[in-house]
């Protein structure tokens, strides 16, 4: 068996910026294999997910929608969970969950950590 | 896109102030599901392969049905998507990656770790998993297949690893020990 699949015409076709399997311009880019804990901002954006998925107010399917539609530049911009909490943000107000002043009105008010 | 002059952490303030407003979750039920979410562990996941490596029963239902064998060790699965669960055996090794995000048999595993998410993990995967492997510090000899299998949101796939030479005799909680979260990735395999 050879040792690794070459390249191919797919590396010619446009797609998606999530669309990473087999991208070129990462796989010269090392993998950071070392463990990074999770703080208290990804463990609360994580746990609100969750719960908006279990109460039926937002699928994950929907928060890979507002994630793959985040900007490229900022989608490998931010971290892992400020990708999802944008995410969750914008489709809960396109969905008329919240709205976009309510949400702008709480950002400031340092409601926590 | 939207909110793009606000930082991160204050669209985070403005949430959790308004899903409270609206009796969507409040703090207390966030920070339940927060320890729900931080009890899940590799080594659950590592006590299900010590258990297949023990006991042929189980492991015929876990290759055959994940979810099933996660909830018969007392894993709570209802509701997540199924669990699919891929066997190393001589001559074939399994890697799983999730191309387009980060998909995760988080239930049997816990949380995703860091390189799991990243672009060149499942930018390599696909393409150098050998080279990929040795990142990881493991060298798979070049008669040994690599079989690289796309976890996605509907589908979480797990490996299931050789169990070492040198471990006969061995009970399951001894097993389990030696099971790390790589191997049930397949980055890494385990050894003693």
């Amino acid at each position: 068996m050879s040792n690794d699949v070459p390249a191919d015409l797919a590396d010619q076709v446009p797609r998606a910026m999530h669309d990473l399997g087999g991208v070129p311009r990462f796989l010269c880019e090392a993998v950071d294999t070392a463990p990074h804990a999770l703080d208290d901002f990804d463990r609360e954006v994580d746990a609100i997910r969750q719960i908006l998925g279990a109460k039926g107010v937002m699928s994950v399917d929907e928060l890979r929608r507002g994630i793959e539609a985040l900007p490229e530049d900022v989608y490998h911009r931010l971290s892992y969970y400020r990708r999802w909490v944008r995410s969750i943000a914008s489709i809960l107000i396109e969905k008329g969950v919240i709205s976009e002043a309510a949400l702008r009105a709480h950002a400031t008010s340092r409601g926590g950590r | 896109m939207i909110l793009k002059d606000l930082d991160e952490r204050d669209i985070l303030n403005g949430l959790r102030a308004l899903l409270a407003e609206k009796g969507i979750a409040d703090a207390a039920e966030i920070a339940a599901r927060i320890a729900a979410t931080d009890a899940a562990n590799p080594g659950q996941g590592a006590a299900m392969v010590a258990r297949a490596w023990t006991d042929p029963g189980f492991r015929a239902l876990m290759l055959a049905d994940g979810t099933k064998a996660a909830e018969a060790m007392g894993i709570p699965m209802r509701g997540l998507p199924p669990l699919g669960v891929l066997e190393n055996v001589p001559g074939l090794h399994h890697l799983v990656v999730c191309t387009l995000c980060s998909c995760y048999p988080r239930a049997v595993l816990g949380y995703p770790p860091f390189w799991y998410k990243s672009a060149a993990y499942r930018a390599k995967a696909v393409r150098t998993p050998r080279a990929l492997l040795r990142e990881f510090g493991t060298e798979l000899p070049a008669d040994i297949a690599i079989r690289v299998v796309d976890s996605t949101a509907d589908y979480r796939w797990m490996v299931l690893p050789e169990r070492p030479a040198g471990t006969e005799g061995w009970d399951a909680a001894r097993l389990a020990a030696i099971v790390r979260e790589g191997d049930m990735i397949g980055v890494t395999i385990p050894s003693v």
